[in-house]
């Protein structure tokens, strides 16, 4: 899981904070820091989807599985192992 | 805030006539203080939002002072183009009709909106209809992504999830025609020394239910203060044909028919008022719910999602900014 978690942060970092991650932690929510919006969501997935090779169904796009790095973390990693 | 006893859509009641003295007033000092013209643009489009906006711009300035765009192409409802001079008659507002399929086809727009659902539904062409959709806030909570529905020539749909770029590509394709409408309304503003007139009610210039540069431009906003269920009022004193205020609002974008709440906001105009006016003013969702015969989990979603969407409003409004101050412009 540490490892999904890492290319998720270094995504998130690279491509929503241009660099700076202050602030940032793996459990900082991205809607509440204001980090995401609805078509940063719609990239995270995107990103999901083509780096692991998951499909996230659409009872999936929850708050709970993709608000934070350590949620995507055990989102993806329960996706693999299913 | 003490009238959640009461709450109910009579919240929402206006004096019509006082309101329009006071937008028309301020409207006649806006165009010949501010602007220094003598009249204005309104694009009508059939729907309730443009035909009251004309017919306050008529009353503001007279109705010789006004003009009236229709502006219609391939993918408008048929009946647009004759609901538009119905209330261009109505208002005794003399009406200009530039139909802008030429403009759209020269930029590319039917081509690149075909690409971009293609990515999705392969085999889609340009006899196909479509319009994209999200699923409803009340069913279940989450993110929502819009989905793309393709009907063929046949009548059989098909519907697809839209991932991020065929999504901004369909988004920035169909944005050509609030563009090409509002490149046009300044064309006629310029020529005539008019002022343009927007359109949007206060759900759409709150909730980002416009396009920057294109319908999100104008001079003055007349209604934008307005909630939907208020320009209905407005609509009524103004005597606007009752074909307009008897149909339901739609986006008038794409080629299939489409209701505003199943696009952008999450119910009916008259639910999504109450809510809006709810959160505005502090009241609890078990009291709006009450009043709307939603459950109290469901409001909460709403008003998670007045939010979400002002937070993506705000880039829209944002004037263009700049690194230094230029003092002498302010």
């Amino acid at each position: 899981m540490e490892e999904i978690k890492l290319k998720v942060k270094n995504f998130v970092v690279g491509n929503f904070l241009f660099g700076n991650a202050d602030g940032l932690d793996d459990d900082t929510s991205f809607l509440e820091a204001g980090i995401l919006d609805s078509t940063g969501v719609m990239e995270v997935v995107a990103f999901l989807e083509q780096q692991f090779g998951v499909r996230v169904d659409d009872d999936e796009l929850t708050p709970e599985n993709l608000d934070s790095i350590s949620s995507i973390g055990a989102f993806v990693s329960r996706k693999l192992q299913a | 805030m003490p009238l959640p006893e009461g709450f109910s859509k009579k919240v929402l009641e206006i004096n019509p006539a006082q309101e329009a003295d006071r937008i028309c007033s301020r409207m006649r000092e806006l165009v010949a203080r501010s602007f220094r013209r003598r009249g204005f643009v309104v694009a009508v489009s059939g729907g309730i939002d443009s035909s009251v906006t004309l017919g306050l711009a008529a009353k503001a300035v007279g109705p010789e002072r006004v003009l009236a765009l229709l502006m219609p192409e391939t993918h408008s409802a048929p009946e647009t183009l004759d609901l538009s001079r119905l209330v261009a008659d109505r208002f005794r507002v003399a009406h200009q009709y530039e139909n802008i399929s030429p403009l759209l086809e020269a930029v590319g727009f039917y081509d690149r909106y075909a690409a971009a659902v293609r990515r999705v539904i392969p085999g889609y062409e340009r006899d196909w209809k479509s319009k994209i959709v999200l699923p409803s806030l009340l069913d279940r909570g989450g993110f929502r992504f819009f989905s793309v529905v393709a009907q063929r020539p046949d009548g059989s749909r098909v519907e697809a999830r839209l991932p991020l770029e065929a999504y901004l590509e369909i988004v920035a394709a169909t944005n050509f025609k609030q563009r090409a409408r509002k490149m046009l309304e300044y064309y006629h503003a310029d020529r005539l020394n008019y002022a343009v007139a927007g359109t949007p009610n206060r759900l759409e210039y709150d909730q980002g239910f416009f396009v920057k540069l294109g319908d999100g431009a104008a001079d003055v906003k007349p209604i934008a203060h307005l909630y939907k269920t208020q320009v209905y009022q407005m609509a009524d004193h103004l005597d606007v044909p009752e074909q307009i205020r008897s149909r339901a609002p739609t986006t008038d974008t794409y080629s299939l028919p489409q209701g505003q709440d199943e696009f952008y906001f999450s119910l009916p105009f008259d639910q999504m008022d109450l809510c809006l006016y709810g959160k505005n003013n502090g009241i609890d969702s078990a009291t709006v719910a009450r009043a709307i015969g939603l459950t109290p989990e469901q409001v909460d979603r709403v008003y998670e999602d007045i939010d979400t969407k002002r937070n993506g409003t705000r880039y829209l409004h944002l004037p263009p900014m700049l690194v230094a101050e230029v003092n002498e412009i302010g």
